[in-house]
Formats: C-alpha cells, structure tokens, sequence
C-alpha cells in the first residue's frame, strides 16, 4: 500500500520540487495523506463547537459503534471466528458500569443495586468485567470455528436478554437504570454547563473528546495487535487452522484470547455508549444490533481497524442522516405514517451494502482503491 | 403425571416442528457448505404468503403457495445470490446470508407491521382427551405431519437419485461433479427443499396455543439453530434429535415455570440455549456431528 502510493505521487512530487525532495521526510511531507489526517482531527476538535447536539450525539454513537467494531474486526475479520453475541458484551459494559458506579437506589418501587464506586474505576472494571465474560464463554470459543461460533454465540444473546429483563434488582428490569455521569481526575462528564470560548459545553460535547481518545487509544490498539506477532498469528489461525497449528501456534488459546480482547472492546463500547444515552434500556441489546456490528465490520473491511471505524460511521449514521432528512427524502417517510420508515430504510441499504460489498468490494470500503493507485 | 405427559407430548410436537427447520438448515449445510441465518426469513416469508392468502383461496391452497413460494424464495436466495459466491470462505458465505436475512426479515415485517396474521387454518383450538391427557388438534397434526414429511425426506434422501447426488456433494463435491453430478442444481434443490420444509413449520409455530404470525415468529424458528448445532451440522439424525429435545426442554422448562421462578420469567424460551452451550462444551462437534478430520 505505502509502496504504492509512493510511486503514484513521485512524479508529482519531482515536478518543479525544490531540490530536497528526495529525502524520506520531505518526501512524506508530499504525500496527501498526513495532511488530510491533520485536517481531519482539527475537524474533529472543532466539531462541539459547530454541530448541534443531534449530530454530535450521532457522532458519538458512531464513536461507540467503532470500538465495538474495531473488537468485532479482530474476532470475526482477523481472526475468521464468526460472533453474534456482541450486542451481550455491550449490555456486560453498559450495565455493568451503571452498577459498579451507580448508587443503591428506589426508581418508581423498584431497588436498583449500586456499589457506589468511582465512576472511572468503574468504568475501567466494567470493561475488565466484559473480559471476564468473554473468558467464561472461552471454553466454547477457543474449540468452535467460524460459523459455530456464530450460532453458539447467538445463546449469549438470550441470555443476555434474559438477565437483562429479569435481574431488575441489578438491570432495573424492562425499564432500565439510570447512568450516573462519569467523572475523571475531577472533571465531570454531566449536563452542568461550562463555557467554552463562548460555546455552552454539556455532556455531548464533553463526552466528544472522552470519545476520541476512547476510538484513538482502541484503534492503536487493535493496529499493533494485528502488526505485530498475535496479528500474524490470527491471521494463519484464519487462513489455514492446520497450518498454523504446526507452526506452533497454540490455536485454542490464540481463540479464546482474541474472543475476550473482543469482549472488552464490547465492554468499553457498551460504557460509552451507556454514558452517551445517560440511560441503559435492554431492548437495545438485542440481536438486532450484534447483526449491525456484522455488516459494520463487513462494509467497512473485514480484518482492519479503518474499515471498522468506516462501517460504525456508515451503519450507525445511516439511520440518523435518514430520520434527520426524511423529509426532503423520496419513498422515505416519518415512522407512522405508512411509507419506508427511516429505521427500515437503512437496514434495507446496509443489508443490501453487505451483500453487494462482500461480492464486489471483497476487502470491503477501506481497501478501496484510489484512482491513482490503479493506475499503477 | 398428567402435567408431564402433556408436556412431554407437547414438547415433542414442537421438537418435531423444530427439527423439521432443522432438518431444511443441515441439508442446506450439507449441499452447499453454507451456515444459513437467513433461515429465519425463509420461514417467515412461507408464513407471510399463507397468512395473506387463505382469506381468498381457502386454508389448503394458500398453504400449497406458501410452501411453493417459500421454495422459490430459497431458490432465489441460492440463484441470485448464494451462487455469486461459491468456493468463499465459510464464515463469509455466512455472513452473506445474514445480509439476506437483514433484507427479507425488514421486509416481511415492514409489511406485518404489528399485526397478528392468523394463518386459518382448519383445527382452531380444539382438543383432544385421551385418559386424562388433554392434547390440542394443532399439536397433533403438527407431529403427524413433521414426522410424515421427515420420514418422507430421509427415504427421499437414501433412496432416490436426487437424494444421491445429495448425498455425493455432501460427500465430496469435486468428485461429484466429475462423476456428472450438477452442483449448481444440487444446492438450488437443497434450498427449494429447506424452503419448502420451512413453510410447513411456519404453519405450525403459528397455530393455536401461540397467536399467530407476527415478529416475534422469527425468534421461534430461531431455536431451530441450536436443535441444528446440538444434534451436529452436518447430521439429519442431528437435526431430529435435536430438534426433539430443544422442544421437549422447552416445553417442560415452561410447564413447571412456577416451580423455576428463581431463574425468572421467561425460561423456557432461554432452555434450547442452555442445552446448546452445555452440549457444545462437552461435545463441540455436536451429538451425532462427525469430528472436524484433516488430513495434511
């Protein structure tokens, strides 16, 4: 890839260059792609100065939504073991936050459960709590392979349900529980304003820069785990079991390490997610969103951290951009009133993406080819 | 005693339903090496076309179009799609499907809406008494008829010619297609096949006691999945045994619901699953599955 695109721009780059144009870092300096990297984190930063708070709420699900699929990538893209219980490691974070850090309370005649901890190391035990999960489920997921995996997983789902449902003295039953805001190095993440270069900052726009730095620290992550040694290792596991096998990779454990790391991925995408909607309800857990991380991590590229985060963007902004513009919007129409409600309308497009992307684009949006690239 | 039996009964009425879906999803599997999630849909789309016609055509016919659509459903799904993607790798088939079953799920429910379809058909909520067991017709019929098709199927599968070239695919589909046998119609059968077989388990999960068709119908044909994963993937005893205790483990974990209430509301419906993941962590390769063998 850097090899190519080197060739593609040398020849722009030596047009009317000054005569430092050879060496490596000018060289880089050539390249669009740095620059267009620095543009797009300034726009990032920018964004809670600009954006009202749907978009930034929009934003940060997406946010949310790419650390989950980042996770999911490394199982399913890298890894080839097919996960549909997602959506239960998310619920393991979400909950499991609201409980470490939510205090014992009485909500409309139901007790709700609260150790009362402090919000970050609740948050950071949450995460750790969705690893625990994943380990417990790693009996099965270190000894199935591919699309097993997929149907054994689909039990977690209903267990998850299950508990979520009837667990209210911890889940808050059918209702949910309230989010208690997350507070860090005494600085917190609630609807108090605070007055940014004459901007009112509330927990949309607080949490937009905790999300950044939650998808920046995960996606580096995940690339060095893929560059390095377990990456290659996941990879032989997916390409060929056998192989690698007898290359001495243990394969079990390789497994069932990818499917807890995965697992905590979930978790910190289920606290965030938790914190951004400040209210956790079971029916979003459900097998409807695990299905969503899938044709994220398909869309985008099955086995990269871009193609993740590409997908999150794609399969969780879809609905928004559609509800927001439903209006001007052909065979779309408000929820009710009979037509293509937005919700559906993107499900038809990203089922559709899925299988069209799978066929034409095999390494999904992120190994799009640049048309200069091809040329080469 | 009474209780139990009935539940028992009813238990393997529904497992007989459950490995009817089942059976659709291993042959598939069999055929064409593909783990079918948009089996689901299938199911749902046979229930959709009899639900909506039976008012006009009567209760037989309408059911005749719901197996022959939901057939050619299967075999759209397989032409137009499924077969774009031969020789990929396994779980990327599957997830495939999954994208088709987004597609048709969306679809049939946009068009259910929130309505409860009744599918008409013609036993109603009669029931039978025999020596204090009190069975309803639909459970009945629905053994009779699951146990009819099924043993229909697997003599189909043993003995006739197309259940050979079945068989030969299974087995080794280089071979069998050097031998002469089409790969392409053997896989387009086996999702007519499992289509079909799915339709007349929609009948069935639909009829009295439960409401009828609604949304919520997919996630009943959903435990035909862990029937399938339990019994082995690639085993038709599998599917039947599995389907069998799935029902019979559903059935009872809700019967005696009251005396579960420690592990809340709703059990039966989570009961498949538990067996699924304790039979997986002793027996990953399922009950009657062959053990994944490589030779290198």
């Amino acid at each position: 890839m850097s090899e190519a695109t080197k060739d593609a721009t040398a020849p722009a780059a030596t047009a009317g260059a000054p005569p430092a144009a050879g060496t490596p870092f000018t060289g880089r300096l050539r390249r669009p792609a740095p620059y267009l990297w620095l543009a797009g984190s300034v726009l990032l930063l920018l964004f809670p100065f600009y954006l009202d708070r749907f978009w930034l709420q929009a934003g940060l699900f997406a946010m949310a939504a790419a650390i989950g699929a980042i996770g999911l990538n490394l199982l399913t893209g890298s890894t080839g073991q097919l996960s549909m219980g997602h959506a239960f490691f998310l619920a393991v974070g979400a909950y499991g936050y609201c409980v470490l850090a939510g205090e014992s309370s009485t909500e409309n005649g139901h007790a709700l459960t609260g150790l009362g901890l402090p919000s970050w190391l609740a948050a950071v035990l949450a995460v750790l709590l969705a690893g625990a999960a994943g380990g417990l489920f790693s009996p099965i997921a270190g000894r199935l392979s591919g699309a097993y995996l997929g149907i054994a997983t689909l039990a977690l789902i209903f267990i998850g349900q299950h508990v979520l449902f009837n667990a209210g003295s911890l889940t808050g039953g059918f209702n949910g529980r309230p989010v208690p805001p997350l507070s860090l190095f005494g600085f917190t993440f609630d609807d108090a304003e605070v007055v940014v270069a004459a901007v009112p900052f509330q927990s949309s726009e607080k949490l937009w820069y905790l999300g950044l730095a939650a998808l920046l620290a995960g996606g580096l992550f995940a690339r060095g785990v893929l560059r390095g040694r377990p990456g290659r290792a996941l990879n032989a596991i997916r390409d060929h079991r056998i192989a690698a096998g007898v290359m001495g990779v243990p394969v079990a454990r390789y497994r069932a390490g990818v499917f807890v790391l995965s697992s905590m991925y979930a978790g910190l995408a289920g606290v965030l997610l938790a914190l951004v909607f400040q209210r956790t309800v079971p029916e979003y857990f459900g097998m409807i969103l695990s299905l969503e991380y899938l044709a994220m991590i398909v869309i985008g590229g099955l086995g990269s951290v871009a193609g993740a985060v590409i997908g999150a963007a794609f399969v969780s902004l879809l609905p928004q951009v559609l509800t927001h513009y439903s209006d001007s919007l052909p065979l779309v129409s408000a929820p009710g009133t009979g037509g293509i409600a937005p919700g559906e309308a993107s499900r038809y497009l990203y089922g559709a993406a899925v299988v069209a992307v799978v066929l034409f684009l095999p390494g999904g949006i992120a190994r799009l080819k640049t048309p200069g690239e091809k040329k080469k | 005693m009474t209780t139990f039996i009935e539940l028992l009964l009813g238990g393997l009425s529904i497992g007989s339903v459950y490995a009817l879906i089942a059976l659709g999803f291993v042959v598939i599997f069999k055929a064409t090496e593909v783990v079918n999630f948009a089996h689901a849909s299938l199911l749902l789309a046979g229930g959709y076309v009899t639900a909506v016609l039976h008012d006009d055509i009567g209760f037989w016919p309408a059911l005749g179009v719901g197996i022959a659509g939901a057939a050619v459903v299967g075999s759209a799904v397989e032409f137009l799609v499924m077969r774009r993607y031969r020789g990929s790798d396994q779980s990327v088939l599957a997830i495939v499907t999954i994208g088709v079953d987004i597609l048709l799920t969306t679809e049939l429910v946009r068009r259910m809406g929130t309505d409860v379809m009744a599918l008409g058909d013609p036993w109603g909520d009669d029931v039978v008494t025999v020596g204090g067991v009190t069975l309803a017709e639909t459970r009945i019929a629905a053994f009779l008829v699951a146990g009819l098709l099924i043993t229909v199927f697997l003599l189909a599968f043993r003995f006739t010619s197309w259940g050979v070239s079945m068989r030969a695919a299974a087995e080794n589909p280089q071979t069998a297609a050097l031998m002469g046998i089409r790969l392409g119609r053997v896989s387009l059968s086996a999702w007519a096949v499992a289509g079909a077989l799915a339709a007349v388990a929609a009948l069935f999960l639909t009829v009295f006691p439960t409401p009828g068709l609604e949304r919520a119908t997919s996630l009943a044909a959903l435990k035909a999945f862990p029937a399938a994963i339990l019994g082995g993937l690639d085993s038709t005893t599998g599917a039947l045994v599995g389907g069998l205790v799935v029902g019979v483990t559903e059935s009872l974990a809700t019967g005696y619901q009251s005396d579960l209430s420690f592990l809340g509301r709703g059990i039966g419906d989570l009961a498949p699953y538990l067996v699924m993941v304790v039979v997986l962590l002793v027996r990953p390769a399922g009950l009657f599955g062959t053990k994944e063998l490589s030779r290198v």
